[in-house]
């Protein structure tokens, strides 16, 4: 019916995967050799990926802007990892873990990928473990687990508050053990400024080598993009200033097609925006939802200290809502009902755009409980108090150190001030089963693809997407693929496809740097943002988001015109690269725009005003959009609608509830 | 938001490339809000001094939330500032007066060479962990995540040292520009997990060694290292990889070809 | 192999800073022996002179005490240029030095100046074994009632002069600085770092670096002022 095929195996869906596996082609150890493939991006999926197919005879080129691939942003990951290991005993399994992603996507995303997702995570931790990822252990020296947002096991690993920072670093040394092994060569603060298609192929990428300003041609049989969301769109997320969507935005330009693009995570619990000097905005992991608590005061612009409040005057909405999950509902979920209660008057701190995060009754029951395993029957209540803080230190010792380097506040006296920031974004190019996006040989993987998470991400469960495309996923398909090109021998950076892409590569660092305006790249950037936080962010309609597509297209024009990129583009030069990147955001975002407006239903994080219940719940349209819009892209006019429609055979959308 | 904003001296290091010999350059910046970031400090004189037609500061940053490891600025004397356990991106400017003067000088040793201005290459670092800083294991090739169980201490220990971001503050701040405490937090974590054991010798000779061939001084033991850590990685796992490596190099066989490599 | 193994450990930053450790940990326990045998020095009048003169003849002929001022000598002048060599590769790396360093928040004096602390116990050791050590060896000095090399007069005349006291005075302070952060260190660099033993090592490090430069110091003030 389009042009998009899936390509899911037949099958039951417990056996898609196997059966794919041991269908599809190999290519043998000895031809591996002779293919060439470059890896976009070294975080989790990159790194991964980069590694395994190292470890598997591919020649691997592996790049990334920063110093370091050690230093991708999902080391910035907090809270950990799911598994369906069921080690709880508590009913965990693949599919459960598969049917909770799916419900806590809205029953958006694909059942045969998810399921596929969910198989795979248990080799995930068997494999970090084997690499020497330090996760939480238990006294008996097990693997700890600890329960996150939307679920109601325990499954989710973790390492602290940093089990992206440990997950990274041990993907990051298989990296390192294949560039020393010759098999990855790397390069670091380099950047994917084009893609290169030749005969309809994916076949090389143009870069720029950061610290020298060199446009450098870079062929390979298959391009792989890990380059992660594009959250940045909105000047202030929880990304790092670096998150850039240029990679999959010159690909997406060059025809592969965008997958959801308005699908965007608001993480319910970040420290919220001081000022407007403010460059970044800082996650609170969701994990503090498993021992704290939320609320506002029931009375508006109560000026009280919030210890001063007492507890029947306080309204813990998340528990007054949603009863059977309380503080732990999804992320969506989570970041509508505190800004319902910010809009309604009831918000705390300066700017009243913040709700209370609260450990004061963990502390005590944790204190008492330590009283109890240290037989201390009398305890009083400061030293409960003092156990207590001591537990909760060891479990979230560096996120409260964090929020009081941040804000000056101690949160073991006061409760932390919080508000939903962007997080991540599910959308992404579009890829099949195989994670091939519609270009041949042009892989898409971890966030950068759209195709795991639906309309909302659980948490969790990047970490999880990353790994499993990068170590268990790619592996394979990637031989699919390339089973065809054993014969095509090493491909010329001379073709003029080459040529030409870094034509358009050169032509737009030259216009950039010839405009000599007087606005610096951060206010457009700036202004970008608040127009799709404003419009586009945690709720939107169709008169903003209009209004928002023609305020974007105004911005680009004056971009073009007034920016001013000082320095030389041969250089290192800091303002030239974020340049480029704004320049790609600018058009992006118009992109989101578009699709939230085609998109006249709210799931997931997708909530558009017209359509709620009247609790204010989001309300599906599961007759006339269950479906991934693609969008191609169209040098002049707007962009092309393609849609893959999503066929549930095994899970029934119902009204997705938490109460 | 009128809270009191200060009016600061920078002394900054500006340096045109690497080639290039670079000179301490004075700046004036006004209405600094205390809330701000060090980093937010920065894109503030950043802005002014490109609406102005000048040449931004470079340096170099990226998470902003303290755990990448990129941002690296030698602040009045001090690697990442004045506060211990803290990454310049999470100083915040509530810790300087109205009316100071602050230095900002890059990273300085000679296995890291400015790039420009404050930011410098730590690709020395990438390369010690590419000369034994990991497991040999493939992909797929794992037991279970639970076969080996591994007393608690052991687990937490490593992930001490594992908590290592690769920022460079140890050499920045070390007398001799000694990288003991990053290579030791690579070789102690791993040590202390028996996933890593069969190669424990090994290990520590190799990257000892690419410590060495990159030029990084030798370590006094003054222990400056430990207190400018940003995760305040203990010197103890300096004096573990003494061990390792005295060990290693009294008893090891002679080096085969190397660590398995595929 | 082993001979290999060790060669490259000599040759490594690690190695030549265990061979410092293994070598200013020796010569602490010098410092001990030749502490006790100086403590003679208190004893009063001829009694006092005989003994310490037959001291310092069985230092200087009995075999043992020979072979162990060899391994002394070997220390100390491996310790000097291993100490030579660590700090020149230290001045490499680090070529272009801070506008503005602060060590003081990070770090104590004496482990910053250990070398320029070596160098002044350096020039003194030099100056002590030419006015003791070569006079006890080659040098033309009188004989005591029993006959024996009467080292007990050169010392006592030497210490009559107040810059000299003054000049042994303040080689001490600079050894007791020098072992101030040495003598933890040099554990340190064998890789003996045990929170339980940490607290022993350090105190009795402090205390030594005090009581014994406090002790050699004493003697040639004490011989002064009597």
């Amino acid at each position: 019916m389009s042009v998009l095929n899936s390509n899911i195996p037949k099958g039951p869906l417990a056996e898609k995967w196997q059966n794919h596996k041991n269908s599809i082609r190999l290519v043998n150890p000895a031809n591996k050799r002779n293919l060439d493939v470059i890896v976009v991006g070294t975080g989790l999926a990159g790194a991964s990926a980069a590694a395994s197919l190292g470890e598997m005879g591919y020649n691997v080129k592996a790049f990334c802007f920063q110093d370091s691939p050690r230093r991708a942003h999902s080391i910035a990951a907090q809270g950990g990892i799911n598994a369906a290991k069921n080690y709880r005993n508590d009913g965990d399994s693949v599919y459960r873990l598969f049917y909770d992603t799916i419900k806590g996507g809205d029953y958006r995303s694909r059942e045969a990928n998810v399921h596929r997702l969910a198989e795979v995570s248990v080799n995930i931790i068997d494999q970090c473990v084997a690499q020497g990822v330090p996760f939480a252990r238990e006294y008996g020296g097990l693997l700890d687990n600890r329960s996150f947002g939307g679920v109601q096991v325990s499954r989710t690993f973790y390492a602290k508050g940093q089990t992206g920072q440990q997950l990274l670093l041990g993907a990051y040394s298989a990296l390192s053990r294949q560039v020393a092994a010759g098999q990855v060569k790397l390069y670091s603060r380099h950047e994917m400024m084009n893609l290169v298609m030749v005969d309809g192929k994916a076949r090389g990428i143009i870069a720029r080598n950061l610290v020298t300003g060199e446009i450098e041609r870079h062929s390979a049989h298959a391009v792989l993009l890990c380059t992660g969301g594009y959250g940045n769109v909105f000047y202030l997320s929880t990304n790092a200033m670096g998150s850039n969507v240029t990679a999959t935005w010159k690909a997406h330009k060059k025809g592969a097609f965008f997958g959801n693009p308005c699908f965007t995570q608001i993480h319910p619990t970040c420290i919220p925006v001081s000022g407007d000097y403010q460059s970044k905005l800082t996650l609170m992991s969701e994990s503090l939802r498993n021992d704290g608590r939320i609320w506002v005061p029931k009375a508006k612009d109560d000026k009280r200290k919030p210890v001063d409040i007492p507890e029947e005057e306080r309204d813990y909405y998340l528990e007054r809502r949603y009863p059977a999950f309380g503080n732990l509902v999804p992320r969506d979920v989570a970041s509508r009902a505190a800004k319902e209660r910010c809009d309604a008057g009831y918000g705390v701190g300066q700017s009243k755009m913040a709700v209370y995060l609260d450990y004061a009754s963990a502390i005590e029951r944790y204190g008492k409980a330590e009283a109890n395993k240290q037989r201390l029957p009398n305890a009083d209540k400061a030293t409960i108090l003092k156990l207590g803080k001591q537990v909760v230190a060891a479990k979230y010792g560096n996120l409260f150190e964090m929020y009081e380097k941040i804000t000056g506040d101690n949160p073991y006296e006061t409760p932390m001030r919080i508000y939903p920031a962007v997080h991540y974004t599910m959308g992404g190019l579009w890829v099949d089963y195989n994670l091939m996006s519609n270009l041949d040989g042009l892989f898409v993987l971890g966030e950068a693809n759209f195709s795991d998470h639906g309309a909302n991400r659980l948490g969790a469960s990047a970490l999880m997407q990353g790994l499993a495309d990068g170590y268990f996923v790619v592996p394979y398909t990637l031989g699919n693929y390339l089973a065809d090109d054993i014969r095509t021998g090493p491909i010329s950076t001379e073709a003029p496809e080459f040529e030409q892409a870094e034509k358009e590569v050169t032509d737009t660092m030259d216009r950039l740097m010839s405009i000599k305006g007087d606005k610096t790249v951060d206010y457009f950037h700036k202004a970008l943002g608040k127009i799709m936080w404003d419009k586009c962010g945690m709720a939107r309609n169709e008169q903003g988001l209009k209004e928002a597509i023609s305020e974007i297209k105004a911005l680009r024009e004056a971009f073009w015109k007034e920016v001013r990129v000082p320095g030389d583009k041969n250089e290192f030069n800091p303002e030239l690269e974020k340049a480029c990147r704004v320049a790609d955001f600018l058009e992006l975002g118009e992109l989101m725009c578009y699709d939230a407006l085609n998109r006249n239903e709210s799931c997931g994080g997708h909530f558009r005003e017209e359509y709620q219940t009247e609790e204010g719940e989001a309300l599906r349209d599961d007759e006339n959009y269950t479906y991934v819009a693609a969008w191609e892209y169209k040098e002049s006019g707007e962009p092309v609608l393609h849609k893959e429609t999503l066929e549930f055979e095994n899970v029934k959308p119902t009204t997705r509830s938490y109460k | 938001m009128s809270q009191n904003t200060m009016n600061l001296k920078l002394k900054i290091w500006r340096q045109k490339g690497a080639s290039t010999p670079g000179k301490m350059v004075d700046y004036t910046l006004n209405g600094v809000n205390p809330e701000m970031s060090f980093l937010e400090m920065m894109d503030v004189l950043n802005q002014q001094l490109i609406e102005a037609g000048e040449e931004p500061v470079a340096f170099d940053h990226d998470c902003r939330e303290g755990i990448c490891g990129m941002c690296s600025m030698f602040i009045n004397g001090r690697a990442h500032g004045p506060m211990t356990g803290t990454t310049t991106c999470q100083l915040h400017m509530r810790h300087f007066k109205d009316g100071d003067t602050i230095t900002i000088e890059p990273w300085r040793s000679a296995a890291f060479p400015v790039i420009k201005d404050l930011s410098v290459d730590r690709s020395s670092f990438d390369r010690i962990i590419q000369a034994g800083g990991y497991v040999s294991v493939n992909t797929g090739a794992a037991p279970d995540a639970n076969a080996i169980p591994i007393p608690k201490e052991d687990a937490d220990s490593a992930f001490d040292a594992a908590t290592c971001i690769g920022c460079g503050a140890c050499v920045a701040t070390c007398k001799n520009a000694s990288a003991m405490l990053f290579v030791s937090a690579k070789v102690s974590q791993l040590a202390l997990l028996p996933q890593g054991a069969p190669e424990r010798q090994e290990r520590a000779l190799r990257m000892v060694e690419q410590m060495d061939k990159e030029g990084f001084g030798n370590c006094t033991n003054t222990g400056a290292c430990e207190v400018e850590c940003p995760k305040g990685i203990s010197i103890e796992n300096i004096a573990r990889m003494n061990r390792e490596f005295l060990r290693a190099s009294l008893v090891k066989k002679k080096k085969k070809a190397g660590m398995a490599a595929s | 192999m082993a001979q290999n193994a060790s060669y490259g450990l000599l040759k490594s930053s690690i190695g030549k800073k265990v061979f410092m450790a293994l070598t200013g940990l020796f010569l602490c326990l010098f410092l001990v022996g030749h502490l006790a045998g100086n403590l003679q020095l208190f004893i009063p009048g001829e009694a006092g002179q005989i003994q310490f003169n037959k001291y310092a003849e069985f230092m200087t002929t009995n075999p043992a005490v020979k072979i162990l001022s060899y391994v002394t000598y070997f220390s100390i002048l491996f310790h000097v240029f291993d100490g030579l060599a660590l700090t020149l590769k230290n001045r490499k790396a680090r070529p272009q030095r801070y506008h503005y360093k602060k060590d003081s928040a990070n770090s104590i004096w004496s482990s910053r100046n250990m070398g320029v602390l070596g160098t002044v116990i350096l020039v003194f050791i030099v100056l002590h074994m030419s006015n003791f050590w070569f006079k006890m060896h080659f040098g033309d000095i009188g004989v005591d009632a029993e006959g024996r090399k009467d080292l007990y007069t050169v010392v006592a005349a030497s210490f009559e002069q107040l810059w000299y006291v003054a000049i042994y005075a303040i080689s001490m302070v600079a050894i007791g600085f020098h072992l101030w952060h040495g003598f933890a260190s040099g554990f340190q660099s064998l890789g003996v770092n045990h929170s339980a033993y940490n607290p022993i090592i350090q105190g009795f490090g402090k205390v030594f670096s005090v009581v014994v430069p406090l002790g050699f110091a004493i003697i040639p003030i004490y011989m002064y002022l009597t």
